[in-house]
């Protein structure tokens, strides 16, 4: 068996869909472009597709991660590349397929390989304001949330899972649109919180918009993409790691 | 009216999406759709397309994607598609000053020419009101200017086009491929010499066949009391024709749409390819208005089919299919269009489904042909529970095919069975009423003799009579009544292992009567109903009769008057004004012939009745075959009389979509 990794950005309009939405989509679209995927077996076989962590429907993201299995005996292009060109035709506007490779079918799942994503909100809050409860929220040693999880309350410390939390002083190239920025990356492990959790401790409970803008797994003691991308040197989670 | 540059919501609407039920219903953006060339001329004539329910329910209807992809067409027109917000976005919308959008640019309804309407269920007058409302156009016709787009509305609902004449500008009666560019080039023609009088509109519109004006008919009643009934309605201007006859196409053949369906991003209703095999149907089931007004058959060949079907899988990337129509299991085409798409798909995972039931015509053979994999359910519609039931209301099934059908879904494979049934029929016993128990008690022992637990589902609806059918004179059954029969139904099955039963709410079945036979007096009374917030109806947890109650009692009007009252022949129906192409007196005939338990053979394959759809429009039933399809007895002409010799043992019609 061959598995192909794609990495995608969901900008715009499409960024309503919800994880499920994505999913049909993508389906349809590999019948489409007539990628050899590989069936699941039983009464009714469905694509052997492994998305990554879901995206909160009307989260914009740079980073999304979706395994796609080959079946060996069907015919068709088996290159990532072509397979990635091919989708790219039959996914609606706002859905950027940015990178493609072929991974080992037997190493860890995308959910279980990222350890900790970064994301970027924006807010109509004041810089100075926000600036302090961020400060406030990193000296805590510990953060107690309620959580909802499956229909239950849940208790929960944010703090372990807050690996680093910034605002953003200047306008970077992600971030071109209005409002002030907030940097932070959340870990994964052992189970993850939702950026809205964090918001809301911080009082933001209507961003103006949220991007998930990268997804780092640490095999190996080191930071980098699901595909191999490296982590750029100066990333918070380095910065908290030392 | 659309002089006024199109205003676009986008930047507005976008910032309250994170915060509503089901964002994805507003951004448009599909698969499929042909993007509206706004510059394709000068001054293209404008048509929103509006399903005033949600997306998931209004998304896949055929008709407005067929219209959608044939305006788009027109060298000198353009069409977008809108659907009612839910009720949390209403909220929203009213608050901020943000009018009915279209999901395709996001443009305000305000800046269309045409504001088209699909009305499909009654229960949706209200949010035809609301989302008229919206679009900030007063809902009522007679205030509009040539500020305002034209609203019109087409869909079998307005067969009876009374209730709403208040609101609609205008109305479009049957087959909507061809009016709809007659309809384009008069608005063109009038905008061209300056657009300055809309009565002058309504005149021209009124001049094109198949388009009803409310405003050019006056209306007189037999007197001004609330127990009043309509005495006549007469045209007012010259041009208005006395009688509005529907528009059919006689080809279906040449209208090859939609040529590109649409492919929703999100979960809707019917989330498959859909593939219309023919129009029309001539089984004649007494209480089916769709088979009634639809007539003559129109088959589609074939091949065209068979392409239809391989080119939308490839474009759409669906794995399902449905050949649709009112009884699939009927087109002479059938065993050739199955054999091909199951001879395509080669690995097996293309499923067809057959949403229209029958039990007779079709073999479970082909059922079982047809479904790759999982076998869960199959679904059957015997509509009533005794022979003499059926042929009441024409449904010529006998028990032993039924039996027969369900044998056989059990023996390969199947281990659900869903009936459909009825209630409230005209002359219906106590005796008929159980019957449908006998029937699903007799079901589940067949089952039984193949699998250890078969399950039988029971779904029982309350009947509404519909105009244009020959049970239009009769008086619907109260809802205290139908509450009644569907108990008598579960007292008998309550201790069934194995019988589940269903049943439609006999209050919605109660107003589904009002609003289906009303008149213009009804008006005011939806209009009151929308006022007090009864939108929605169609959903059951926003269903308010008591709204519509009071708004009846209001205007000193009665529920019993429109729907549960037995009517005279010489009575004038609100409607007799209107065409659909069946001679009333054939109607009677065939009414009389119902309470006389008097069975009517289809007429595609025994001598013709003369029941008017055929010659009004020198046309004939379109059918590949002159033979009936295997398997077909009962409707076909054969065994009337016995309900005796079976030629076939197969027989049965099925619905495959069920399949949980």
């Amino acid at each position: 068996m061959t598995r192909i990794r794609l990495k995608y950005s969901k900008y715009g309009k499409v960024r309503f869909l919800s994880h499920r939405d994505v999913a049909k989509v993508v389906e349809r679209a590999i019948r489409r472009s007539h990628v050899p995927v590989a069936y699941s077996q039983g009464f009714s076989p469905r694509p052997k597709l492994h998305f990554g962590l879901a995206l909160p429907t009307g989260y914009e993201s740079d980073a999304e991660y979706l395994d796609i299995d080959l079946d060996q005996d069907r015919v068709g292009n088996r290159d990532p590349e072509v397979i990635a060109e091919g989708l790219q035709q039959c996914v609606p506007r706002g859905i950027t397929i940015c990178g493609a490779a072929e991974v080992d079918p037997k190493g860890p799942s995308l959910q279980e390989m990222v350890t900790s994503t970064v994301w970027v909100a924006r807010t109509g809050g004041v810089e100075e304001q926000l600036q302090e409860r961020c400060s406030d929220l990193l000296k805590a040693s510990t953060i107690e949330i309620e959580i909802e999880r499956k229909g239950k309350q849940r208790r929960e410390d944010l703090r372990p899972l807050l690996l680093a939390l910034e605002v953003l002083k200047t306008p970077t190239e992600e971030s071109i649109t209005p409002g002030t920025r907030l940097r932070f990356e959340l870990g994964t492990k052992p189970r993850s919180i939702r950026p809205s959790e964090l918001l809301d401790v911080l009082g933001i409970t209507e961003p103006l918009g949220v991007r998930r803008m990268h997804q780092w797994t640490d095999s190996d003691a080191t930071m980098q993409g699901p595909l191999g991308e490296p982590a750029p040197p100066s990333t918070p989670a380095e910065a908290r790691a030392s | 009216m659309s002089s006024q540059s199109p205003e676009f919501v986008w930047e507005i609407l976008e910032p309250n999406l994170p915060l509503v039920q089901k964002p994805s219903r507003y951004i448009g953006c599909e698969l499929g759709v042909v993007e509206p060339d706004w510059d394709k001329s000068a001054n293209p004539v404008s048509w929103l397309l509006t399903y005033p329910d949600t997306y998931e329910i209004g998304l896949p209807n055929q008709g407005l994607q067929i219209l959608f992809e044939i305006i788009n067409e027109h060298p000198n027109a353009v069409a977008e598609r809108g659907y009612a917000p839910w009720s949390d976005l209403e909220k929203r919308m009213r608050a901020q000053g943000i009018p009915f959008f279209s999901v395709d640019t996001h443009r305000s309804a305000a800046g269309f020419d045409v504001f088209a309407f699909n009305l499909s269920a009654e229960l949706n007058y209200t949010n035809l009101l609301n989302c008229i409302d919206l679009a900030g156009v007063p809902i009522h016709a007679g205030e509009r200017t040539i500020e305002h787009p034209l609203v019109i509305a087409g869909g079998h609902c307005t067969y009876n086009p009374e209730p709403l004449a208040d609101f609609l500008d205008a109305v479009v009666m049957g087959d909507g491929e061809e009016v709809v560019t007659e309809i384009t080039d008069v608005i063109a023609a009038w905008k061209d010499a300056g657009d300055s009088n809309r009565s002058e509109l309504l005149h021209a519109l009124c001049g094109i066949e198949g388009v009803y004006v409310p405003s050019a008919y006056s209306v007189e009643y037999t007197s001004d009391q609330p127990d009043a009934v309509v005495q006549s309605v007469e045209p007012e201007w010259p041009e208005a024709a006395e009688v509005i006859a529907k528009r059919t196409i006689a080809d279906l053949g040449e209208w090859p749409y939609p040529r590109s369906p649409i492919v929703p991003l999100t979960e809707v209703v019917h989330d498959r390819l859909n593939v219309e095999v023919f129009r029309g149907c001539t089984r004649g089931c007494r209480f089916c208005q769709a088979g009634m007004i639809t007539r003559p058959v129109r088959e589609r060949p074939a091949e065209q089919v068979a392409k239809m079907v391989a080119d939308g899988l490839e474009s759409t990337g669906y794995d399902e299919v449905a050949l649709t129509s009112l009884s699939t299991a009927d087109f002479s085409g059938i065993s050739d269009v199955v054999s091909e798409v199951m001879a395509q798909d080669t690995e097996g995972r293309i499923s067809v489904s057959l949403p229209s039931l029958r039990v007779d015509a079709f073999g479970v053979d082909i059922a079982s042909q047809l479904q790759n994999g999982r076998r869960s359910g199959l679904t059957f519609a015997p509509e009533a529970g005794t022979w003499r039931m059926r042929q009441i209301i024409n449904k010529l099934i006998r028990e032993e095919d039924l039996y027969g059908a369900v044998d056989s879904a059990f023996s390969q494979g199947w281990r659900r069975v869903k009936l459909y049934f009825l209630t409230g029929l005209p002359s219906e016993t106590d005796e008929d009423t159980l019957g449908i128990a006998r029937l699903a008690r007799n079901c589940i022992e067949i089952g039984r003799r193949h699998h250890k637990s078969p399950s039988v589902t029971l779904s029982v609806g309350g009947f509404v009579p519909k105009p244009f059918t020959p049970f239009q004179w009769f008086g619907q059954n109260t809802v205290e009544e139908l509450d009644r029969k569907v108990n008598l139904v579960r007292d008998a099955v309550r201790r069934e292992r194995g019988i589940q039963i269903k049943w439609h709410d006999s209050r919605a079945s109660q107003l589904e009567g009002i609003l289906s036979r009303g008149d213009r007096r009804l008006g005011a009374v939806i209009e009151q109903a929308w006022r007090s917030g009864a939108t929605f109806q169609e959903w059951s947890e926003r269903f308010d009769l008591e709204a519509w109650m009071n708004a009846l009692e209001g205007q000193g009007l009665t529920p019993e008057q429109f729907s549960n009252r037995h009517r005279e022949e010489s009575e004038v129906l609100p409607w007799d004004h209107i065409d659909a192409g069946l001679h009333k007196d054939f109607l009677w005939q065939d009414w009389l012939d119902a309470l006389d338990e008097v069975g009517l053979p289809d007429c595609r394959w025994t001598p013709c009745y003369d029941c008017g759809a055929c010659t009004g429009y020198g046309i004939e039933h379109v059918v590949a075959s002159a033979v009936p399809p295997a398997g077909g007895s009962q409707g076909t002409g054969q065994d009337l009389d016995t309900g005796g010799l079976i030629p076939e043992p197969v027989a049965v019609a099925v619905e495959l979509a069920d399949r949980q």
